[in-house]
């Protein structure tokens, strides 16, 4: 038997995030008694499925994977999303935002209308549906102001709301997820991580992510300072976003940082094609991750916080 | 300094800052962020924007701080928030507790995480009672390094003297308290305003020969590296892929956790209690590998020699650091919520990965936590801080807080509400 005869060192910054990550996740399978992943296919989403086979394997997932797609994302991450499921063999639902518009839960104010924000009805209905007790999600606390503040588990009521001012005070790694039936806990393994953190562990555990993450070349329109794309080809064969009368239609060489809703989703310039060089470029940018690429953040300084409060992600 | 953009930080330090509203400590976070180029342009065009719409002439850096429409609007910040930064040595995650009303609820919250506390002093009014205050809590949280940080020296006009004074004040007062005793305290000269003595030496305080806060941030020992500790392991969760395709598996048994102290070895004798059954560790994995040994903070599966019957909270320790479970406790506790404590009430105590119902079997005292004078009581109510006995209906194997934050910490929680009513620290 070993006996203290060292001090010990310290985990490297991704090991002890790792970690940390891993804990949160065995915390909600081990208090929930029916959580979620949220899986989108992107880059955070990634993350937590690797972290999920840490924290499970041999076993299998103590949770299935559920995306709310909008029928507006990229025909790559679609992809990307159901192969990477069916390598885990974890099952993957997918619940939809035109469905819920059928039903008419969600109604557009126009038909370009982004169906970004509407997710979270599409999110309440599928949780009401399936009786989950938690999301698992990929949100991190430096991605947005309102997010900061956000705890690791956070306590949202039966309308799936967010209530800043009333939240559980979270202390050490002591973890409060108990809810009543209807009420649901959000958790959030990743929310001490940092964009770059993200792409340093996707570098250091290989992880596959979907195309458009790397640089390509892309049909794209400049509207309002936004590089915007247009033309874009959806899984069901339709196309998203057609360029406006009198646009001018540029082919440009562009990658996305986030990824999502296509009509809330911009590239930036770049040149970008592999994990290395997108980790370099990370380190240089002088915008932030959002601030660049999502359009629906920039409507008001307070527009996340907005959406959290009722039901967003 | 480096940027925040050298992609290999080699470990993590988590701190925070104290001090009430006209300190600076916004502006401090704020510098801190902003010399360490972790601000990015569009941030500062946003931050500039409001600043003259507010119609103040210069950026004001304590508007990355404060987060919330709700705070915007009343100008003060009313939680814990969590920033990030990093040196390209060092990953740091700052805990910002407001200084306004609910102080001692967000302050204990934010320092059950750090392991450095940044104490701010207004070199004009030097130490106060919320200083007092400030240190009288970081020591009950038991944050091992603490930095008196004597802000506004340029309204001092860089003066040694004023300086020297508030150190010695504020040295006579910790000793008082037993916190100069028990903790590592340093003092700096700054001025968060105009970025001296944080990240760099603007040639005003040439008397001052110590290190920049900066350079005392990435020194700092991270957490759980400076002392000896016994091993604990929480279970969390079991892994029993019984119905795998894999006939290998059948067996398998994997007991879940994170190390919350000490090292474990392939081959050391185990118990888990409160059971006591013993064991040895066969194997130690962390995702596809297998380790020969493992250490704090570390997420791990263990698997033991023997078949072993182990649920999610039951403790794994070294067999020669077992200790007795015990149904009695007593603690320092914080309230936190808004409803008063109960004496009539049973709550449920969360400590480590497992729950028992308890009750108050007495308040031996409550603490003035300005004065820190120990006071009767029969309540206990928001932000209050008291000496409290518990019976456990669940026997807890517990550590004393002040050697084992993990084992000695718990968390009180309403069942009507499943509200965290209450943090409780092990005597």
């Amino acid at each position: 038997m070993t006996t203290h005869t060292s001090k010990q060192q310290a985990l490297s910054h991704l090991d002890w995030l790792e970690s940390e990550a891993i804990y949160i996740l065995r915390e909600v399978a081990g208090q929930c008694s029916n959580p979620v992943l949220l899986f989108s296919g992107g880059k955070d989403s990634l993350c937590i499925l690797r972290l999920a086979e840490k924290a499970f394997r041999p076993g299998r997932f103590p949770f299935p994977l559920m995306h709310i797609d909008t029928g507006h994302n990229y025909k790559e991450v679609i992809d990307f999303r159901d192969q990477r499921a069916a390598e885990l063999g974890e099952r993957l639902i997918v619940r939809s935002v035109e469905d819920s518009m059928q039903r008419g839960t969600v109604v557009l104010k126009s038909a370009d209308e982004s169906r970004n924000k509407h997710q979270s009805v599409t999110l309440l209905e599928a949780i009401e549906e399936f009786g989950f007790d938690c999301c698992i999600g990929g949100a991190r606390r430096d991605e947005e102001k309102a997010r900061a503040k956000e705890r690791i588990m956070s306590f949202r009521d039966e309308f799936g709301q967010w209530d800043p001012k009333n939240q559980r005070p979270e202390l050490w790694n002591l973890y409060n997820a108990r809810s009543h039936k209807g009420e649901n806990i959000r958790a959030f393994p990743i929310s001490n991580w940092t964009e770059m953190d993200v792409w340093q562990y996707i570098e250091r555990e290989k992880l596959a992510l979907p195309s458009i993450y790397f640089a390509h070349q892309r049909d794209v329109v400049m509207r309002g300072g936004s590089i915007v794309p247009v033309n874009v080809p959806l899984v069901n064969g339709d196309i998203a976003n057609p360029a406006k009368a009198g646009e001018d239609i540029i082919n440009m060489q562009v990658r996305f940082r986030t990824v999502g809703d296509i009509s809330c989703t911009a590239p930036v310039l770049s040149d970008a094609d592999s994990i290395e060089k997108i980790v370099l470029e990370t380190a240089t940018s002088t915008i932030t991750e959002r601030g660049a690429t999502r359009l629906d953040d920039q409507t008001s300084d307070a527009s996340m916080e907005q959406r959290k409060k009722e039901g967003y992600f | 300094m480096t940027t925040n953009h050298t992609p290999h930080n080699d470990s993590l330090l988590r701190f925070m800052t104290c001090g009430s509203v006209d300190d600076g400590k916004s502006t401090l976070i704020g510098r801190l962020l902003f010399d360490s180029k972790t601000i990015l342009a569009d941030t500062l065009t946003q931050m500039s924007r409001t600043s003259e719409k507010r119609g103040l002439s210069a950026v004001d850096l304590s508007l990355l701080t404060d987060g919330l429409q709700a705070e915007r609007e009343q100008g003060i910040t009313i939680d814990v928030a969590y920033r990030y930064f990093s040196t390209g040595t060092r990953k740091y995650i700052i805990a910002d507790a407001p200084g306004h009303e609910q102080y001692t609820r967000n302050m204990v919250t934010a320092a059950s995480t750090a392991n450095l506390a940044i104490i701010l002093i207004d070199a004009r009014r030097g130490v106060l009672t919320q200083t007092r205050r400030h240190s009288y809590l970081a020591h009950l949280v038991g944050i091992q390094h603490i930095v008196v940080a004597v802000n506004k020296m340029d309204l001092v006009n860089y003066d040694q003297a004023s300086y020297d004074k508030i150190c010695a004040d504020y040295l006579a007062f910790a000793k008082e308290i037993g916190l100069a005793q028990a903790r590592d305290i340093r003092f700096i000269p700054i001025s968060a305003l105009a970025g001296d003595m944080l990240v760099d030496r603007l040639g005003n305080m040439n008397w001052y020969q110590g290190a920049t806060l900066l350079e005392i941030l990435e020194k700092a020992p991270a957490a759980h590296t400076e002392n000896q500790e016994v091993f604990r392991f929480p279970v969390q969760f079991v892994c029993r892929p019984h119905a795998s395709a894999d006939a290998e598996l059948h067996d398998y048994r994997g007991f879940m956790g994170r190390i919350e102290s000490g090292e474990i070895a392939v081959g050391d004798a185990v118990t888990v209690l409160p059971n006591g059954y013993q064991s040895k560790v066969k194997a130690i994995q962390l995702g596809e590998a297998n380790l020969n040994s493992a250490k704090t903070e570390q997420s791990v599966t263990l698997l033991l020699e023997d078949e072993i019957d182990t649920s999610r909270g039951d403790m794994i320790v070294k067999t020669s650091e077992a200790k007795e479970p015990v149904k009695q406790i007593d603690a320092f506790v914080c309230w936190l919520s808004e409803t008063p404590l109960s004496t009539a009430r049973s709550y449920i105590i969360r400590h480590t990965t497992r729950e028992s119902k308890a009750k108050v079997s007495a308040i031996q005292y409550k603490v003035d936590v300005n004065t820190l004078e120990q006071q009767a009581s029969s309540d206990l109510k928001m932000n209050d801080i008291a000496r409290i006995s518990f019976k456990l209906a669940q026997a807890l194997m517990v550590d004393s807080y002040s050697v084992n934050h993990a084992t000695g910490a718990f968390i009180v929680i309403d069942e009507s509400t499943n509200n965290t009513v209450g943090a409780g620290m092990i005597v």
